[in-house]
C-alpha cells in the first residue's frame, strides 16, 4: 500500500505543487482581503477562476497526446457569441439553445481532429488555421458585443447554493466528473496517454491512435465550448473579441504546465489543470489586493508566469548524464 | 508534368513550387476583379508591407527550424517600436542616431533570455517565450505608462520604412533583401546553419557530433529577438509611431508564411526561399481581401479556409504505416 501511494504521488507531483501552490496564495488572498472569507468573495473568485480552469480542462486532453489545440480560445468566444443569441426566452428554449452550442463547440473540435487524424496535418498549425475561421464565425455573429442570455440560469449559475458554496464550483465537479473522469478511465482516454508517450510504439501495439485523437479533440472542442457558455452567465452577453480568446488560449497553456502536465505528453491530468489555472486567476487578484500600483501589475503577472513554468528546470539537478538533456 | 512533380518532390521543393503557383493564381484571381493588382507600382506597395512580415518570418523561421517556436514575437515587435522611438526622446540628437540599433539591441536582448531558457534551462520553447511575452509586455506598460518617453519615429526610421530609393525600389524591401541574403547566407553557407538544421532533426544526434547544440540554440533565439525587434523599428517608421500591441498582428501570420513556405513545423526541413514565398502568399491574401471589401468576418474564414487547403495538397505528414 505504502509503495502504492508513494509512486501515486510521484506519477502526480505537478499536480499536487499546483494544489499546494493554489492553497497557499488563496490564503494569501483571503487573509489581505479586507472582506475575507465571505461568500460574495468566494464567488466571485470562483466565478472567475472557473472559466479558465476549464478552458485549461480542454487544452490538456490535446497536450497529453503531444499534440496542442490553439483555438480552444477562439471556441470559447464562439461559444460565447453563440451563447449570446441563443440561450435566451423560457428555461425550455434556454436549455435546447445550450444544447446546440455545446454541440457546436464539440463539432468545431471534431473538425479540428479530422483535419489532423485524416488530413495528416501538425496539431499547431492546424488549430492555429481553424481558430482563424472559427473567431470569423464568432465575429458574424456578433458584430458588435452585445445579446442576452437567460437571466434565471445565468442567476442560479453565477450565484452560490445553500451553505455559501458558489453555484459554478458545482459545475466544475461536475463537469470534471462527467467528462475527465470517464474520458481517462476509458479505452480512448488511455490510448491517448500512450500516444503521447510514444507514438510508434502505441501504433505498433494496436492501440485505436485515430480515433483516440478524434474523440480527444472533439471533447477538447466541447469543454472550452462549456467554458464559453459560462463566460456568457457571467457578463450577460457575447463579444467577438480576438483579444480574450488569445488571451484564454494562452492562459490555458500556461495553467497546464503549472499543473503538472508535460507539453511532450503522455503524463499529467486535467485536475492539476484547473489548479493550475486557479493559480494564475489567483495571482492576479493577489497583486490587486496587495494594493500594487496598477502600472506594474502586468509586468509581476509575467514575471511570476515565467519563474513559474521556469519551476521544470530544477529537475536538470537531477541529470546525471548530460545526454538526457536533448530528446 | 509527372517527372517535374517528382523531381521537385525529391528535392524538397515541391512545398515552395506549389506555393508560388497559389500566389500567380491569387494574383490573377484577383486582376479579374480589378486590374490594378497587377501594376508594378501594387505590387510593390504591396512587397513593401511584405517586408515588415518577411523579417519577422526571417526570425520565426530560425527558430522553426530548431523544432521550437517563438510566441515572444508580439510584444518583442513592440519593443523595438517603443524603444527605438523613446531612445530619441531621452537622449535627443545623440539618442536618434542611436535609435535604430538601440531598439534592435533592445529585442536581441529579450532574445538572449529566450535563448537561456530554451537551451540551458530546457523548458519547452512554446512555455518560455510565452512567459517572455507577458514580461516584456509588462516592462513596455511601465516603461510607457511611467515615463510617458518619445514614441514619435525618428526622421531616419521613417525614410528607411517609407522612402524609395535605388531604381524606386521601396527601402522596406531593401532591408529585407539584405536580411533575407544574410538568412539564406547563413542557412545554407556556413556550419551554423548546417547546426540548425540537424539541431532540427534530431538534437540528440546533433549532440553527439560535436555541435554545442546548446549555443546555436541561443544564437536562433537572438537572431529572432533582433529580427522582431527591425520589424518594430520599421513598422514604428512606416506609422510614424510606436503603439502598444504593434506587434499583434504579426505573430500567426509570420508562422503561417513560413509553414506554407514549406518548412516543416517540427523542425529540420525548410528552405528560405520558401519562407519568401510565403511572406509574399500570405499579404497578398490579406491584401487581395481587404481591397474586395468582404466584411472582416469573411475575411477571418476564407484566411483560415486558404491555409488547411493548401497545407492539404502539399503539406501532409506520413501514414504511420509508412
Amino acid at each position: 500500500m505504502n509503495e502504492r501511494l508513494r509512486y501515486h504521488l510521484r506519477a502526480h507531483r505537478g499536480a499536487y505543487g499546483a494544489v499546494i501552490m493554489f492553497i497557499v496564495i488563496f490564503a494569501l488572498y483571503i487573509a489581505k482581503h479586507t472582506m475575507g472569507w465571505t461568500v460574495p468573495v468566494l464567488t466571485t473568485a470562483t466565478n472567475k477562476g472557473v472559466l479558465l480552469a476549464i478552458v485549461a480542462m480542454a487544452q490538456t486532453l490535446p497536450v497529453l497526446t503531444s499534440g496542442i489545440d490553439l483555438s480552444v480560445g477562439m471556441v470559447f468566444v464562439l461559444a460565447n457569441c453563440l451563447a449570446s443569441h441563443l440561450v435566451v426566452g423560457t428555461p425550455l428554449q434556454a436549455t435546447l439553445g445550450v444544447v446546440v452550442v455545446l454541440a457546436v463547440g464539440a463539432l468545431c473540435g471534431l473538425v479540428n481532429g479530422l483535419i489532423i487524424v485524416v488530413g495528416r496535418l501538425q496539431p499547431i498549425i492546424t488549430t492555429l488555421a481553424t481558430g482563424t475561421v472559427y473567431f470569423g464565425l464568432a465575429l458574424g455573429l456578433r458584430p458588435v458585443p452585445g445579446g442576452d442570455v437567460q437571466s434565471d440560469l445565468a442567476d442560479a449559475l453565477t450565484g452560490a447554493q445553500l451553505g455559501g458554496v458558489p453555484s459554478m464550483l458545482l459545475v466544475l465537479v461536475a463537469v470534471v466528473l462527467a467528462v475527465w473522469v470517464p474520458y481517462r478511465r476509458s479505452t480512448i482516454g488511455r490510448a491517448a496517454l500512450a500516444i503521447g508517450s510514444a507514438e510508434a510504439a502505441a501504433y505498433m501495439s494496436g492501440v485505436p491512435i485515430g480515433r483516440a485523437k478524434i474523440v480527444t479533440y472533439t471533447l477538447a472542442g466541447l469543454l472550452a465550448a462549456i467554458g464559453g457558455l459560462l463566460l456568457t452567465f457571467v457578463t450577460y452577453s457575447g463579444e467577438a473579441s480576438s483579444a480574450i480568446g488569445g488571451t484564454y488560449t494562452l492562459n490555458s497553456i500556461a495553467a497546464v504546465v503549472i499543473g503538472g502536465t508535460s507539453l511532450a505528453g503522455g503524463a499529467g491530468s486535467a485536475i492539476g489543470s484547473v489548479f493550475g489555472a486557479l493559480v494564475l486567476r489567483t495571482i492576479g487578484d493577489l497583486l490587486f489586493v496587495f494594493d500594487l500600483e496598477p502600472l506594474w501589475q502586468p509586468l509581476f503577472q509575467g514575471v511570476i508566469l515565467l519563474v513559474a513554468v521556469s519551476l521544470g528546470a530544477l529537475q536538470l539537478l537531477k541529470v546525471s548524464n548530460r545526454l538526457e538533456l536533448f530528446k | 508534368m509527372n517527372g517535374v512533380v517528382l523531381r521537385l518532390k525529391r528535392s524538397g521543393q515541391l512545398p515552395v513550387a506549389a506555393a508560388a503557383l497559389c500566389t500567380l493564381a491569387l494574383l490573377l484571381v484577383g486582376s479579374l476583379y480589378s486590374s490594378n493588382f497587377l501594376s508594378a507600382d501594387y505590387l510593390l506597395l504591396q512587397l513593401q508591407i511584405a517586408s515588415f512580415l518577411g523579417i519577422v518570418a526571417t526570425g520565426a523561421m530560425l527558430v522553426i527550424l530548431l523544432g521550437g517556436i517563438d510566441l515572444s514575437v508580439p510584444w518583442l515587435v513592440t519593443v523595438g517600436g517603443v524603444m527605438s522611438a523613446a531612445s530619441a526622446g531621452w537622449w535627443g540628437d545623440a539618442g536618434a542616431t542611436f535609435a535604430i540599433p538601440f531598439g534592435i539591441a533592445c529585442g536581441a536582448l529579450f532574445g538572449v533570455v529566450n535563448g537561456i531558457g530554451v537551451a540551458y534551462l530546457r523548458v519547452p520553447s512554446m512555455i518560455f517565450t510565452l512567459g517572455i511575452n507577458a514580461v516584456a509586455q509588462g516592462l513596455i506598460v511601465v516603461q510607457t505608462g511611467g515615463f510617458a518617453p518619445q514614441d514619435r519615429a525618428t526622421p531616419t526610421m521613417h525614410l528607411i520604412a517609407t522612402g524609395r530609393s535605388l531604381l524606386g525600389l521601396p527601402n522596406a524591401l531593401l532591408v529585407w533583401i539584405v536580411v533575407g541574403a544574410a538568412a539564406m547566407f547563413l542557412l545554407h553557407r556556413t556550419a551554423l546553419g548546417r547546426s540548425i538544421y540537424a539541431v532540427g532533426n534530431r538534437e540528440r544526434a546533433a549532440y553527439l557530433s560535436g555541435i554545442d547544440t546548446r549555443r546555436v540554440t541561443l544564437l536562433c533565439f537572438v537572431i529572432a529577438g533582433a529580427c522582431s525587434a527591425a520589424a518594430g523599428v520599421l513598422l514604428t517608421g512606416y506609422s510614424t509611431k510606436a503603439y502598444q500591441a504593434m506587434g499583434d498582428a504579426y505573430l500567426l501570420p509570420a508562422i503561417a508564411a513560413v509553414v506554407l513556405g514549406g518548412t516543416h513545423i517540427l523542425g529540420g526541413r525548410g528552405s528560405y526561399l520558401g519562407t519568401v514565398v510565403g511572406v509574399i502568399l500570405i499579404t497578398l491574401l490579406q491584401s487581395i481581401l481587404s481591397v474586395m471589401q468582404i466584411p472582416e468576418m469573411g475575411r477571418q474564414v476564407i484566411y483560415g479556409v486558404v491555409i488547411i487547403v493548401m497545407l492539404l495538397v502539399y503539406g501532409r505528414g506520413r501514414r504511420m504505416s509508412e
